[in-house]
């Protein structure tokens, strides 16, 4: 194990591992991030291994397991280095072939390649997949490359060479102001300006400050966070060493949610590497200064994500925010001066460090810079992880980067900032995203959720739903947000089974009027955002749910009817053996008819029918 | 002394004071439910809330918790902080329909009936009891368990907690009446926290009044006057 003691021996340990590493030495690069590990990825990985073994090729080809690549839509993804050579989906049945084919020989196997959809061309390497083009990776660089247990890896790529920079060529008000100048701003939704926040807490009152970096990604569809601290774990220990000395903080956490084991574990390691290595505990580098950082696991409660619940919970407190101010820069952990930003802001700052604030206020637009990462689920062909330019347009991301929706359906609306953001419509795909542009249009950049929602989304089941996901995950403190959430979702509720009435939709907008002028914290502030930017752009929709007891998009059950179309239907009986409540008769290759009585509405007859005999009202 | 602007007249407050303390010092009145003067303000109700004037726009801030500031402009009865608190008492009112001190608040704003039903219990979540508790008398028997709609009060593991000493102050300053004491005979229990005990029997009358153990926590000085 080796002490680093001074900027040199850390550049004469970088050196040292380069020269260990041949770069023309064939590497095995399989994605372990979770989504591919839920498709395999450590089967195929051992697989790999085994087959090395098996051949007597070690020493001669590595196998790495890395964090994620982002193409979770496609995995176990795998990459060849350094060819580049991109396998998607692959099974444990394609790895003696890989290793024949592609590793020793040089071939590519053709049916694991990436057919892009649009053109039907095959892409054989990683960096001219769409997914990956229009991308411009500085948070998620390494993701790909480093085996995310290994800070060998890390210093290879240059890793804490950042932190020596700052640590013994800056003094503490430079990395601030050199923060300040980057335009780097708070990637967990509100966008406050971190070097303005980290000058509050260094200039506050007092000998003790605290850092924290939130963890506690809870947003539903959004895995940013976790994907950064699962990948490359270290690049967030080294953000946070270089704000702690620019703050002034001999102590920081990690508040991280206990539902995120495999970051929990890689952090954990990170953080034992970085001691033993001396980039953590005292003097570090040399430099006099002294840190340390602990990992404080949460227990589930969405609200511990708002930074006052989030100490409350470090305190060994009930998770309930509390009025501000005082802001956590005054009074925060304990009362003492506290700094908090979240995972992808603390990884930001090893990059701004390192190639400086000009450098990084290029990238971006003006008031946003920097790149974003989001995680771009539902109604899309390549589910994922994504990091763009501030600036990027959605069209960009949901059909360069994204490949649009599945089944040739419309893309009706993007879903921004998770429960405490806002929908944008199709119409508004062509805006560059950033913190601005994306509150006039009533969304939010929040953490970097991205749900995408096609033609078949009902506007109102849907703001439904994240209205019952903050009523459950309100604190309950004040009663505009445990009692204002809950009557909104009662609302919703009735208009999608038919029982809206006149007046509901004002009702809605009056609660949430006040549930965001009055509510305690954030969460409850922000927590009527969807049912507003619904509103705003989907009218209609509630409107025929109110009015018509029509629910547009078919989703809403109460409100739907499906019906034998006779022309169509060839009586095959499919639909009558297999509908769950029996409601369907009919002799066979006679037009079947369906009890509406008895129909339950699960929609199996619609789904199954060959012959689009089905009619759903 | 600091001076801010109450519904535009000067109003002088101690520094460190809250906007509620300096409104009441001066005589505004400012309706709240969580607020006691012997407990630290805890914001939840927002029945409080007041305009204050900011760089960004008015906003609405809870009197009760938010520093009085000096040269601060806040309004106490503007139409934003009255249509915030109608709301507000509507929707106590439509979870506790029958805790008359919410009837009367809700009354007194304005709002007849709510247009949506929220159940019907009378503990609104105030926390005025487990603050008490914790707070004045330091036993630390009930918490706020849960989140959202179930958020309640409750003792450790649902079940009588040897933390209770019987005190009732819970009892004495629910402002719904939702604790109830039950004292028959020697048997005085608060049924709500489950917790129960054989009360002491007064020397000179014969009635019984105190659970031992609240005796043996305020201790010596009441056992010396041999009430």
């Amino acid at each position: 194990m080796t002490m680093v003691r001074t900027p040199e021996e850390l550049e004469s340990l970088k050196e040292e591992l380069l020269a260990a590493r041949e770069p023309d030495q064939p590497r095995v690069s399989v994605c372990c991030g979770t989504g591919c590990r839920v498709h395999g990825s450590m089967e195929v990985i051992e697989a790999f291994r085994q087959e090395i073994d098996k051949r007597n090729l070690n020493g001669d080809v590595s196998v790495v397991g890395t964090g994620c690549h982002g193409f979770c839509e496609k995995g176990p993804v795998v990459v060849l280095k350094p060819s580049g050579v991109f396998y998607q989906r692959v099974g444990l049945g394609d790895v003696s072939e890989i290793v024949s084919e592609t590793v020793l020989n040089g071939a590519v196997i053709d049916r694991l390649t990436y057919v892009d959809p649009a053109s039907g061309a095959r892409v054989i390497h990683e960096e001219d997949v769409p997914f990956y083009r229009k991308q411009q990776r500085l948070v998620l660089d390494l993701n790909g490359d480093i085996d995310p247990t290994s800070i060998q890896d890390y210093l290879a790529f240059g890793g804490y060479g950042a932190l020596s920079k700052a640590l013994r060529q800056m003094r503490p008000e430079e990395v601030v102001e050199e923060v300040t100048r980057s335009g780097l701003r708070g990637r967990g939704g509100a966008g406050f300006p971190t070097g303005v926040k980290w000058r509050l807490c260094r200039e506050a009152d007092g000998d003790t400050k605290y850092i924290i970096c939130n963890a506690d990604e809870g947003d539903p569809g959004a895995y940013m966070d976790r994907s950064i601290m699962e990948g490359n774990p270290h690049r967030v220990v080294e953000g946070m060493i270089i704000g702690a000395w620019a703050i002034g903080a001999h102590e920081g956490y990690v508040y991280i949610r206990n539902e995120y084991p495999l970051a929990v574990e890689n952090l954990r390691i990170a953080i034992g590497q970085a001691r033993d290595y001396g980039f953590l505990g005292q003097d570090i580098l040399g430099s006099g200064f002294d840190f340390s950082i602990q990992i404080r696991p949460g227990s589930g409660a969405f609200v511990c994500g708002e930074e006052t619940a989030l100490m409350a919970s470090i305190e060994d407190r009930v998770g309930e925010p509390r009025p501000r101010p005082p802001y956590p820069a005054q009074s925060g952990l304990w009362g003492k001066p506290t700094n908090i930003n979240n995972v992808e802001t603390w990884a930001n700052v090893p990059i701004i460090v390192d190639r400086g604030a000009e450098w990084y206020s290029q990238v971006g637009t003006d008031q946003s810079k920097g790149t974003k990462i989001f995680s771009v689920v539902g109604n899309i062909n390549n589910t994922g992880l994504v990091e763009v330019p501030m600036g990027t347009t959605l069209s960009e991301i949901v059909y360069d980067i994204g490949g649009g929706v599945p089944g040739g359906k419309e893309c009706k609306a993007v879903q921004l900032g998770g429960p405490s953001g806002g929908c944008v419509p199709r119409e508004h795909f062509d805006v560059p995203i950033d913190f601005e542009s994306l509150q006039e249009l009533g969304a939010i950049m929040g953490s970097g959720g991205m749900v995408v929602c096609d033609e078949d989304t009902c506007m109102v089941e849907f703001a439904r739903y994240f209205m019952d996901f903050v009523q459950q995950e309100s604190c309950g403190k004040c009663v505009p947000c445990r009692l204002g959430t809950r009557a909104m979702l009662e609302v919703l509720t009735a208009i999608t089974q038919g029982r809206g009435r006149e007046g509901d939709v004002a009702y809605l907008e009056e609660l949430a009027k006040q549930i965001r002028e009055s509510s305690l914290c954030g969460l409850g502030q922000t927590a009527p955002n969807p049912v507003l930017s619904t509103i705003r752009y989907f009218r209609d929709e509630y409107e025929a749910h109110i009015r018509d007891k029509h629910c547009p998009a078919h989703v809403c059950r109460a409100l739907i009817h499906y019906s034998v179309d006779a022309e169509k239907c060839t009586g095959c009986g499919r639909c009558l053996r297999n509908c769950p409540a029996e409601a369907i008769s009919g002799a066979k290759k006679e037009p079947h008819t369906i009890d509406q009585e008895k129909c339950i509405k699960c929609g199996s007859c619609y789904e199954l029918c060959k012959f689009d005999a089905i009619v759903v009202e | 002394m600091i001076t801010l602007t109450i519904n535009g007249r000067e109003v002088k407050a101690t520094e460190g004071s809250t906007i509620l303390e300096a409104a009441r010092e001066s005589g505004i009145e400012i309706p709240t439910l969580c607020y006691h003067e012997a407990l630290e303000p805890y914001g939840s109700c927002r029945l409080c809330v007041v305009e204050l004037a900011t760089p960004r726009g008015p906003r609405l801030v809870a009197s009760c918790v938010y520093p009085a500031e000096e040269g601060a402009l806040v309004k106490t009865d503007s139409e934003m902080v009255q249509s915030s608190r109608r709301v507000t008492a509507e929707l106590l009112l439509a979870a506790a329909p029958n805790a008359r001190v919410i009837r009367e608040l809700a009354n007194k704003l304005g709002v007849k009936e709510p247009r949506i039903s929220l159940g019907d219990s009378n503990c609104i979540l105030c926390g005025l009891c487990v603050r008490a508790c914790r707070e004045i008398v330091g036993a630390n028997a009930i918490s706020l368990v849960n989140r959202g709609f179930t958020k309640e009060v409750r003792p450790p593991f649902e079940i009588g907690s040897n933390a209770c000493i019987g005190c009732t102050t819970c009892v004495f300053i629910c402002p719904t009446g939702a604790i109830k004491l039950e004292d028959v005979l020697a048997n005085r229990s608060v049924h709500r926290w489950a917790s129960a005990f054989e009360a002491r029997a007064c020397k000179i009358c014969g009635d019984h009044y105190l659970a031992p153990e609240f005796v043996a926590e305020v201790g010596q000085p009441l056992e010396e006057t041999g009430v």
